[in-house]
């Protein structure tokens, strides 16, 4: 039977480390310099993508490339997409056409939800609304255990917009399950109601969402939002939620600066903490790649 | 044509009847009720509702028949059809159709297309608006001696608050009520209810105050003015008191839940599930409560169903996209049973009151009770059998049911309409 990856809310804790621990071993072929292994030979990923997005698709992309599969993308402008297409019938035509994974973004939560039931390929969501990134979260847990050793008692604080984050909602489930403890920070009108529920606690000052954090990570502001009235301004909201120097000290003096990317600099997160030698961001990128490896064989050799 | 419903446990809240005795229908109209011996030997068909409820034909005040215009969701024959499967024969249509129902043409179409292919009795309700566009009003004088029983933009609710001041004095003057679908459109932008499951799913949520600042408003209008109001699906624990409140002050407000409010909650929107999608959404345990506390002190004085019909297409999607409304004639009886008769919430009297008596009087039609003379509209029920819900045998067009499976009872087994009965042991009469 096909198995798909649609979010970390339905995958136990020893799944979560069967794949970050495949994933360790990928990330060695990112790093070497022959990166081709065969593992996905005469396979074929498709990239569908109903959002903007430059990192996570080609992310996807070079995985499939690495281990030695046919991909393709395709992006809503110029497809059928755009031509009024519903999401079932596109995903019904991909299905047609020998696909063997499809990786799923949509703007609309439970998107992937919809079609995976309808297709023999394999599914991954890649981000679907303000609900899972699950492939996000877990190379983000892949890279606190590059740094930490282990994911199990570590303080998690994720600073900014959680109301929108699906970033937020997968590490909530799969730190949770790993034995972290989570801390939200943000703006009263960025926070999500009740999410509290989740297990995880929330602050509207983001300094105790900080206090003795061994990792920090800050979630991308979409600066429309600002349009739409949920904060005054981006020079206020870096003021009271954005992380700079100081305000880290609060965090554990080894504690690691994380964010999804795109970053804002000056917003999120100031330019001397993004560059600075705690920030682990661009580890997280290469560690995106070799997750998606680990998932994509995993689901396709067995093993997840 | 004569008939005879014997010794069923005839209810009519309206005259005061709760007792098992016979109901004499004679040329369509209500002829008699009681036990007559001198009807003995007189040639007349004759119903045996032993160990079953007689009760006036339901009365739904709140349906989207989708005709004109929608008619691949619903037409007024399916609508209809789906009405008396229910046990409902007089239904209230709303009047987002396409054209609006905000003339005396489209008034006049659907009590015409009621007429040739109705299987209940149809009652057209205008819009306030012209095109539901919340600017001018509607020739609501001329809907009214052309049929209209009531006024409502519905899923458009009036956000200009003169505009509704205007509608409840204008509609005043001819003695039909204002139904205010309470929105307050700037907070009502989302997916689903406002809460925990919200914020799990990743979907927008809705807070209660869309719908409590609206009916706040729309009550202390009618207050000032002295005119009637009627609150549509109230969802929310806070409207119930807001409204509780208003009629003990003596306001002219009156309102309406339905079944989806008192038995399910925002819970049931998990995996996405479209068919739990509506406006306003499904709320929380403490709202549901709520509800069923404001059906038993009398506070919601109807039930409805805001039938809402819509095509496969429009619900197998994602949820953002997805429409609002479910399918609810042929299920609202049996929900009623099962959650408040059987729960201890209501009488089954005050059940049947609130699903027919008060909803005929508010629009002020001459339907819901089994007075002599009153055309026969009448449902037969035993609310001890059970049945299952199979939304793909659904009557009505469109299948869009959060209850698949339910276990429910009451399914009507008679109904008749204006004398002629049109159910049979649960089947149509051909």
């Amino acid at each position: 039977m096909k198995q798909s990856l649609l979010g970390l809310e339905n995958l136990t804790a020893e799944q979560i480390n069967n794949i970050l621990s495949h994933a360790s071993e990928m990330k060695k072929v990112v790093l070497s310099d022959n990166k081709k292994i065969t593992n996905l030979q005469g396979k074929t990923v498709v990239n569908l993508f109903y959002e903007n997005s430059t990192r996570t698709r080609t992310s996807f992309e070079l995985a499939a490339k690495y281990m030695g599969a046919n991909a393709a993308n395709i992006t809503s402008s110029g497809s059928s997409v755009e031509k009024g297409e519903t999401l079932i019938d596109t995903a019904e035509t991909l299905n047609a056409m020998g696909t063997d994974i499809l990786v799923m973004r949509h703007s609309m939560s439970g998107a992937p939800n919809v079609i995976e039931p309808l297709v023999d390929a394999s599914v991954i969501n890649a981000g679907d609304g303000m609900h899972e990134h699950p492939t996000q979260a877990l190379l983000d847990m892949l890279t606190m255990i590059e740094h930490k050793g282990h994911i199990e008692g570590l303080k998690v604080a994720i600073i900014g917009d959680v109301y929108h984050s699906r970033v937020v909602r997968s590490n909530i489930y799969g730190l949770k399950k790993l034995g972290a403890e989570v801390t939200l920070g943000g703006p009263a009108t960025l926070m999500a109601k009740d999410i509290d529920k989740m297990g995880v606690k929330t602050f509207n000052n983001v300094q105790e969402a900080i206090i003795d954090a061994d990792v920090v990570m800050a979630l991308r502001i979409q600066l429309e939002r600002q349009k739409k009235g949920l904060f005054p301004s981006i020079r206020e909201y870096f003021k009271f939620f954005g992380i700079d120097e100081s305000r880290l000290k609060l965090a554990k003096p080894d504690a690691i600066v994380m964010h999804p990317g795109p970053v804002n600099r000056g917003v999120e997160l100031s330019s001397t903490v993004i560059d600075g030698d705690r920030s682990v961001i661009t580890q997280q990128v290469t560690s995106g790649v070799a997750v998606r490896m680990a998932v994509m064989d995993m689901l396709i050799n067995g093993g997840f | 044509m004569k008939l005879l419903i014997k010794n069923g446990h005839v209810i009519d809240p309206a005259n005061g009847i709760d007792e098992v005795t016979d109901v004499y229908i004679n040329n369509g109209e209500i002829a008699e009720i009681g036990k007559n011996d001198d009807l003995a030997g007189v040639e007349m068909q004759i119903i045996d509702a032993d160990g079953k409820i007689v009760a006036p034909g339901l009365v739904d005040m709140h349906v989207h028949l989708r005709e004109p215009g929608q008619e691949y969701k619903e037409t007024i024959e399916t609508g209809t059809l789906a009405a008396v499967y229910g046990g409902v024969t007089s239904v209230a249509c709303m009047p987002n159709t396409e054209p609006v129902c905000d003339n005396e043409t489209v008034v006049r179409f659907i009590k015409e297309r009621a007429k040739e292919t109705g299987y209940a009795n149809v009652f057209p309700v205008g819009a306030v608006s012209k095109g539901l566009e919340g600017k001018f009003l509607a020739e609501i004088g001329d809907m009214v001696f052309s049929g209209a029983v009531a006024i409502t933009d519905d899923g458009h609710p009036v956000e200009n608050a003169a505009l509704m001041r205007r509608a409840m004095q204008y509609s005043d003057m001819f003695d039909i009520t204002v139904i205010s679908h309470c929105e307050d459109m700037s907070l009502g932008e989302g997916d689903m209810n406002e809460g925990a499951v919200a914020s799990e799913l990743g979907l927008r949520g809705i807070s209660p105050s869309a719908e409590e600042v609206m009916a706040s408003r729309d009550i202390l209008l009618a207050e000032n003015l002295g005119c009637r109001v009627h609150i549509a699906h109230i969802s929310t624990k806070g409207t119930v008191e807001l409204v509780r409140q208003a009629k003990k002050r003596g306001v002219k407000v009156t309102c309406e839940t339905c079944p989806h409010y008192f038995s399910l909650t925002d819970e049931a929107c998990r995996g996405y599930n479209t068919n739990a999608k509506m406006n306003p959404p499904l709320r929380t345990a403490e709202d549901v409560l709520a509800i069923k506390e404001g059906l038993k002190d009398g506070t919601i004085d109807c039930i409805v169903t805001d039938h809402a019909p819509h095509h496969p297409d429009e619900k197998q999607c994602e949820f953002g996209y997805a429409k609002n409304g479910i399918v609810g004639l042929e299920t609202s009886l049996g929900l009623g049973i099962k959650n408040l008769v059987n729960e201890g919430y209501l009488t089954m009297n005050q059940l049947i009151e609130k699903m027919s008596k008060n909803p005929s009087e508010i629009l002020g039609i001459a339907k819901g009770t089994l007075s002599v003379g009153r055309s026969a509209d009448i449902v037969i029920f035993d609310p001890e059998s059970e049945w299952t819900v199979d939304t793909s045998k659904l009557h009505s067009k469109s299948k869009n049911s959060p209850f698949d499976g339910f276990r429910l009872y009451g399914k009507p087994e008679y109904v008749i309409v204006n004398g002629n009965i049109v159910i049979n042991s649960g089947e149509l009469m051909k």
